[in-house]
């Protein structure tokens, strides 16, 4: 008994003297404030779509960061250019990465030339204003001021002096990553990704240097709404890359100032994200939405092989003002995952581009092709090119630069017209060079029969300047049976 | 008695006399009654009439200005009068930069420096409500600031890189033969710093301030709000003794009875 007694008292013991142990490894964790810090360090600041080295093992340091403004003249899209005002000489601006405990100590300088006073808000500091009293600088003028990362999370930085709305409708925001001790768990690839909304006197696409639009921007009516500042920020040769097997790992920020973003990537399934770029993790998530001055953490794994559309799902903003960017994954197919080429969804409600049509064309209703006059082919062709070209070539023919040709007084077009046709019938992967741009996407092949290729290719080369062929239903037939 | 008159006589003679050498182009700005900013009818200040330089003050004018007051010059100001970016851009004391134009308006200057040159005219600086009452007129009207004209072409300087270097008149003249107040370089005044800008903006709008009626821009979406805004901040971020590259001055005089 007495035995037993002591016994027990050891069990006690030693589970009291366990719970206080704990109990003090547990203090140390939830207050940040405490974590003693241990040298100095220089940040590393990366534009995007590059972030700096994750932070590891490494122990809370005094983390010094220096970010310079500037007020300065870059391309919006091809031939429109726009005066940014950029953290770091980018948008968005450079990423800081720090770890919770770290002591940073900020300088932020405003370059002389610049006409404006600034400062920055950062979401991850704790005090008022985020920083953005302590920061207020004139130009040819730099403050400091110090701030301990005390949560973990992906966080958005802004200027945030008169008019704000202005001052980050021109650019002026980034992320800051404060990762958790010993770091987010290590992934193959990590890039950064900043949606932004501009507002430009002409509308989208007008050439020359386009001023803001105040009246536009309070209208919340967005010319521009894009990946990492510009339309083909990160499409083309600027896409971000991975290959087959790897982990993928998105830092996805959104600067407004307007819109929120529904980020979605076509063709894959976010294995986790971090909600709102807090601790919270979802899983199997399609569409995650990133809130103005809000951010997401999102990761997947790379499968198959292929071209993946990033793009906010509020979707005319991905195909009309410039929300689109491309994941390039190299690699071995695998058809048991995915059999055939990748595919934008294109909803259809009513013909074509959906179900095959029968080979054997017994239960034909339509007129054949080669009956119909000019006219006739014209407004079929035109229902089919609205039903099944529209979304990637646009209205006019006119493409969307850097993603998917123009069709428009095309030189590739016009110099070859089974190769069109072929096109049409096989679709088509990898670059091509069209009216001195270069495009480097996919055409999927169009399940339509040969006489809407037909009518349709003969709408287009009957449309904005091109040569005016008539495409018959045995020019089709040939190249179908031809290969 | 006699002696007396004709010392005082001699001495206002010779006072006229070197006022005038480097005396600028002045114009009459007959005074009145505005509300500053888009603000509420509590808020309504009075202009008495006063005389305004027609361009802000030249390189090749505060040039002559530091040749005959060394104590200005970059290599003598005190610290506390002026920061490191005074004059930044000269090769030295009385020398202008390779690029800089005699005609473009002076700035890097500190505000006391600016306040001392207007001072030896027999002039001053303007105040806040001077200042911006004078540039509520485009060219045809005294106060245009609800126009969407005059709005835009403000905002359009804020994109124009490298104006500093452009010349004295090079802007428009406005309804009171002035030049240059948009469009150019900001300007200090006497009472910059009397604008409570925190530099935190959306703080400001909590602060029932008579000189800054942020709370007033809640809601409100004319585009004038922005171009003042801009002004207003960019005299908020400034201590007296900093020097913008963007930042110059010109003078007031009061106009005596």
């Amino acid at each position: 008994m007495r035995k037993l007694n002591l016994l027990l008292g050891t069990i006690i013991l030693g589970m009291l003297f366990l719970t206080s142990c704990t109990e003090s490894e547990k203090k140390e964790h939830t207050d940040a404030a405490d974590i003693p810090v241990s040298k100095e360090m220089m940040a590393e600041l990366t534009s995007p779509p590059n972030v700096p080295r994750g932070v590891g093992r490494r122990k809370a340091k005094k983390l010094i960061v220096n970010m310079e403004i500037l007020e300065q003249v870059g391309t919006m899209t091809d031939g429109t250019t726009y005066n940014y005002w950029t953290f770091g000489g980018s948008v968005p601006g450079s990423f800081i990465r720090t770890r919770v405990g770290d002591e940073v100590e900020f300088t932020l300088s405003n370059h002389p030339d610049n006409k404006l006073p600034h400062n920055i808000d950062l979401h991850a500091v704790t005090g008022p204003g985020g920083g953005a009293t302590s920061s207020f600088v004139a130009p040819g003028h730099e403050k400091t001021f110090n701030f301990k990362t005390l949560n973990p999370g992906l966080y958005v930085y802004h200027c945030a002096t008169a008019p704000v709305g202005m001052h980050i409708a021109n650019g002026m925001y980034g992320l800051i990553l404060v990762e958790p001790e010993g770091g987010l768990p290590q992934v193959d690839k990590e890039y950064y990704i900043m949606q932004g909304d501009f507002y430009t006197k002409g509308e989208h696409g007008e050439p020359g240097l386009q001023p803001f639009d105040m009246q536009k921007a309070v209208d919340e009516d967005a010319d521009y709404v894009v990946f990492n500042g510009s339309v083909g920020a990160l499409t083309g040769d600027n896409a971000i890359t991975a290959n087959v097997g790897e982990t993928v790992r998105l830092y996805v920020g959104n600067g407004g100032p307007n819109l929120v973003s529904s980020f979605h990537v076509i063709g894959e399934i976010f294995d986790k994200v971090h909600v709102e770029g807090g601790d919270m993790i979802n899983t199997n998530v399609q569409t995650t939405l990133v809130p103005a001055g809000g951010a997401a953490i999102v990761e997947f794994r790379v499968d198959v092989p292929g071209t993946f559309i990033l793009v906010d799902h509020s979707i005319f903003r991905a195909f009309n003002k410039g929300a689109l960017g491309m994941l390039k994954v190299q690699g071995e197919e695998d058809m048991k995952i995915y059999s055939g080429m990748m595919q934008e969804g294109i909803y259809q409600p009513e013909g074509g581009g959906i179900q095959e049509m029968p080979e054997d064309e017994n239960v034909k209703t339509v007129v054949a092709s080669s009956d119909k006059t000019l006219a006739e082919k014209m407004e079929s062709g035109k229902n089919v090119y609205m039903q099944t070209c529209f979304a990637c070539h646009q209205a006019e023919g006119q493409g969307i630069p850097n993603a998917f040709p123009p069709l428009a007084k095309s030189d590739y077009l016009n110099a070859d017209v089974n190769r069109a046709i072929q096109i049409v019938l096989k679709g088509k992967t990898g670059e091509i060079t069209v009216n001195g741009e270069k495009y480097n996407s996919v055409m999927t092949r169009q399940a339509i029969s040969s006489d809407e290729i037909a009518d349709v290719m003969t709408y287009i080369y009957n449309s904005w300047d091109n040569n005016k062929t008539n495409v018959t239903k045995s020019q089709v037939e040939a190249v179908k049976n031809g290969h | 008695m006699i002696t007396v008159l004709r010392l005082t006589l001699s001495i206002s003679l010779l006072l006229t006399m070197t006022m005038a050498q480097s005396q600028s182009k002045m114009v009459s700005v007959k005074g009145g009654t505005y509300i500053p900013l888009y603000g509420r009818d509590s808020l309504k200040v009075t202009i008495g009439d006063f005389q305004m330089d027609v361009y802000p003050v030249t390189n090749k004018e505060f040039l002559e200005f530091i040749k005959k007051k060394p104590k200005w010059q970059r290599s003598n100001i005190k610290k506390i009068f002026a920061d490191d970016n005074y004059l930044v851009s000269w090769i030295s004391d009385t020398i202008l930069g390779k690029n800089q134009s005699l005609k473009a308006p002076v700035t890097n200057v500190s505000w006391f420096v600016a306040n001392d040159y207007c001072d030896c005219q027999g002039k001053r600086l303007a105040t806040i409500d001077e200042w911006e009452y004078v540039a509520m007129a485009n060219k045809t009207m005294p106060d245009a600031r609800s126009l969407e004209t005059y709005n835009k072409y403000i905002l359009s300087w804020y994109e124009k890189p490298k104006t500093f270097n452009n010349e004295i008149g090079s802007t428009f003249k406005n309804y009171w033969g002035v030049y240059d107040l948009h469009g150019l370089v900001w300007e200090w005044t006497s009472d910059f710093n009397s604008v409570l800008i925190s530099g935190e903006s959306r703080k400001d709008v909590d602060n029932d301030s008579n000189l800054f009626c942020g709370s007033a821009a809640i809601g409100a979406t004319d585009l004038m709000n922005y171009a003042a805004f801009m002004r207003y901040a960019i005299r908020g971020s400034v201590k007296a003794k900093y020097g913008l590259k963007n930042l110059g001055f010109r003078c007031v005089k009061d106009i005596k009875e």
